[in-house]
């Protein structure tokens, strides 16, 4: 984006400068301008509004009812399933959701990232079999969630591989109910997380890195920079972007996080507050539990969370990014 | 972002029922109730047919052979069978068709509070008159389709819930007979542990499993009137509810589940709690009538295994309810409000005694009108008919009866005793709370 605006600047500007006398006036020029606009965002700003701004009202709307799904709403009972003594707030499991999705926010933030930052510095040295250990670290993302959550859930059984490993190598003490002992269990599905989503951290990280140009890690080189030196003060610095980047897909992505818990940890475990998240929370509530007004207000309270996380990190954090610089201001 | 993908599509789900709701509903009227019985047969109908065999075996292929056939009598009626899996079919797909004015004619129905539900909504045909026969013909369980003495379902299936055991590892653990009292039970439970025997396997990861255990101790405490104002007026003041939750957390402590138990699912695996007792890795599990068929896909050569027995859930002594009574429930169907009346003559079909005699051997169920229980072929089964016409009463499901909302939480509040978070307060807690979201 920021690379084609310089030029139609220039375009702009040079305009004047050729003769046109049979051209368009100016007035036919704006009106055309907006039938353009109009063609080719209206079919998106229809089906934007239909299956996006719509449903967001009819969620809003919803959760002020308490509702059974049947019929239509006409129980309106104002905010309370948001506030009320029965409300999202005041249930404690559904301030386990959010302490649990908290977990796994900075979980992912605090682990994948040094890891997956790790990995690449290392991938993206040249060496013997390079590609088939970037294609290894990259196989768990592209595996459905719902594989893994089977998958694990398998291997973390009681006396299943974790537990026979741990025993081989002397610490059959550790063992514990992976996913049934409430005070683990988290952190068990922040480990499979972490386990399939480093791999999207790396290769947005070695895609970075292969925007680096090389003249720069040579003139580091000829400078008598070590590779760490050439590491920390060029590469990273250079990367910073990609990072946020990261950073902000794999925030929204950990408050909303669904799919893994949902086939990782049984609906009794998620009960108790010790697994769920805000989505989860919301599923069992409005589908299974058929709370369709509480559920649509927990949605609300989910978007709502999200939508406040996005805005702060696009104004605090990816301000700069957006602005064009790409490491620390230029001017 | 794909938990991103889910939110968008579950609002959208909203959205799209609102917008076909909106488009469908206001032209409903009742012409098809109009129509008089002559016109039986006269016009050419479809009926489309909601049930919960969406896994090939026995059941869809005996449900296919029932719509043939019933084509075959009455050429005017076709048949369009939709099978979709039980707990999508229950929480998302009947209740959305409904909603949109567009439902099946002919769906699952497990009765209880659910069936009232729908009824008070104006979403059901009443077909108390055109079904006394088959009414007489199943007894008490029809009752459990009826709401406020007018019948909108018919059960197929129904049976009671006991213990499935492993006569073989009772054997080795020397207990002579099936436990017929709680004391016996906990006496079962210390001997099969000596035996190095899991003694029950309990499925308490998919909640229901381990709420069940609860919902028998209610049965065994609670007087008869107690569970009636519980399920019609939300009523659960008796103090037997609380004694309920003590009795078994009492149990509890004897430490008679597999390890892990919060982590186990009732039906899916060789490591669910039916995989347990089928693979022979522990003695008993208390489950409803379709345990065996489920057993049968979790053994490695799919069959049933032979040292399967059954036997009902035992007296408590001391306890103020009745000690006969058993808890059970079925499967049934119902007709749509707008569903033409060939839909009727197609239930009533359904639960003939030649049908239902032909239904017994598929091992899905305990077949519901008088004289089909011969076609039984499983022995188990055959206990399992015997025991539901013996008992002195029969109690449907807690959470059926009492409806999903006040039904789940109160298997979340059971499932916190066995997490050993709760307390037996909660759960009558729980209840009273439900009701108010």
């Amino acid at each position: 984006m920021t690379a084609t605006e310089p030029s139609l600047a220039g375009r702009a500007t040079a305009r004047p400068a050729r003769p046109r006398p049979a051209g368009p006036s100016r007035a036919a020029r704006t009106r055309r301008k907006w039938y353009e606009i109009i063609g080719l965002t209206g079919p998106a700003l229809i089906v934007f509004t239909v299956f996006v701004l719509a449903p967001m009202g009819f969620a809003v709307y919803y959760s002020l009812y308490k509702w059974s799904g049947y019929g239509w709403p006409t129980d309106f009972r104002g905010l309370d399933n948001y506030i009320g003594p029965y409300g999202a707030f005041r249930d404690p499991i559904f301030l386990d959701a959010l302490r649990n999705n908290a977990i796994i926010l900075v979980g992912s933030l605090v682990i994948q990232g040094p890891l997956a930052l790790g990995i690449a510095l290392l991938l993206n040295r040249r060496f013997r079999g390079r590609a088939v250990f970037r294609l290894l670290a990259f196989v768990p993302y592209v595996l459905a969630p719902v594989t893994v959550g089977i998958m694990w859930q398998l291997i973390l059984l009681r006396g299943g591989t974790v537990d026979s490993m741990l025993t081989g190598i002397g610490l059959g003490s550790l063992i514990t109910g992976w996913l049934a002992n409430l005070h683990v269990v988290i952190w068990t599905m922040l480990f499979i997380l972490t386990w399939q989503y480093t791999g999207f951290a790396l290769i947005l990280f070695l895609a970075g890195m292969a925007n680096i140009p090389e003249e720069l890690t040579e003139a580091a080189a000829i400078d008598g920079a070590s590779w760490w030196q050439t590491q920390r003060h060029v590469t990273l610095p250079l990367l910073g972007s990609t990072i946020r980047i990261w950073m902000f897909l794999s925030m929204i992505g950990s408050l909303q996080v669904f799919d893994v818990i949902w086939v990782a940890s049984t609906p009794a475990v998620r009960s108790l507050g010790a697994t769920n998240t805000m989505a989860t929370y919301m599923v069992d509530h409005g589908f299974n539990q058929r709370e369709w007004g509480y559920g649509n207000a927990v949605a609300v309270i989910l978007f709502v969370i999200s939508f406040i996380a996005a805005l702060l990190f696009q104004r605090f954090v990816l301000r700069r990014d957006i602005e064009g610089a790409q490491t620390r201001r230029v001017s | 972002m794909i938990a991103k993908r889910r939110l968008g599509a579950a609002l959208a789900l909203v959205a799209t029922t609102a917008l076909v709701a909106s488009g469908c509903s206001s032209g409903n009227n009742d012409s098809s109730d109009n129509q008089s019985k002559g016109d039986l047969y006269k016009n050419p109908v479809t009926l489309n047919w909601w049930h919960n065999a969406n896994q090939a075996g026995p059941l869809q292929t005996y449900w296919q052979k029932v719509a043939n056939d019933f084509h075959a009598l009455h050429p005017t009626v076709t048949i369009k069978i939709s099978a979709i899996e039980t707990n999508d079919l229950q929480r998302n797909r009947i209740p959305a068709a409904l909603l949109s004015g567009n439902p099946p004619d002919i769906f699952e129905s497990w009765g209880g509070g659910e069936i009232s539900e729908q009824v008070q909504s104006g979403y059901l045909k009443d077909i108390t008159a055109d079904t006394k026969n088959e009414v007489a013909s199943i007894g008490p369980a029809a009752k459990i389709w009826a709401v406020d003495g007018k019948q909108y379902g018919l059960p197929w299936d129904f049976g009671i819930e006991g213990f499935w055991y492993n006569k073989d590892l009772f054997a080795k653990a020397n207990i002579t007979a099936p436990p017929t009292t709680l004391d016996e039970l906990n006496a079962d439970v210390v001997k099969l542990k000596q035996a190095n025997i899991t003694p029950i396997a309990v499925g308490a990861g998919d909640k229901w499993p381990a709420a069940h255990w609860w919902y028998n101790f209610a049965v065994r405490e609670c007087s008869a009137d107690a569970l009636t104002n519980a399920s019609t007026k939300q009523n659960f003041d008796d103090p037997c509810f609380v004694k309920a939750g003590e009795d078994l957390k009492t149990f509890l402590g004897t430490n008679p589940f597999q390890k892990d138990f919060l982590a186990t699912s009732g039906q899916v695996g060789a490591t669910s709690s039916a995989g347990l007792l089928a693979n022979g890795k522990a003695a008993m599990e208390l489950m409803g009538a379709w345990d065996g068929g489920v057993m049968q896909t979790l053994t490695p050569n799919q069959k049933e295994p032979t040292f399967l027995s059954w036997f009902p859930f035992p007296s408590v002594t001391g306890a103020g309810g009745s000690q006969t009574t058993q808890m059970g429930g079925g499967d049934g169907f119902a007709c749509s409000k707008q569903a033409p009346p060939e839909c009727v003559e197609f239930l009533k079909y359904i639960v003939s005694p030649e049908v239902e005699k032909n239904f017994a051997p598929t091992g899905a169920g305990i077949p519901t009108v008088k004289g089909a229980e011969t076609g039984l072929a499983d022995p188990v089964m055959q206990t399992i008919a015997k025991a539901t016409q013996d008992a002195g009463g029969i109690q449907l499901w807690l959470d059926t009866a009492f409806g999903a909302n006040a039904g789940t939480a109160m298997n979340d509040a059971i499932v916190a005793i066995f997490a050993g978070k709760g307390q037996p307060q909660g759960v009558v807690d729980a209840l009273k709370k439900a009701t108010s979201r």
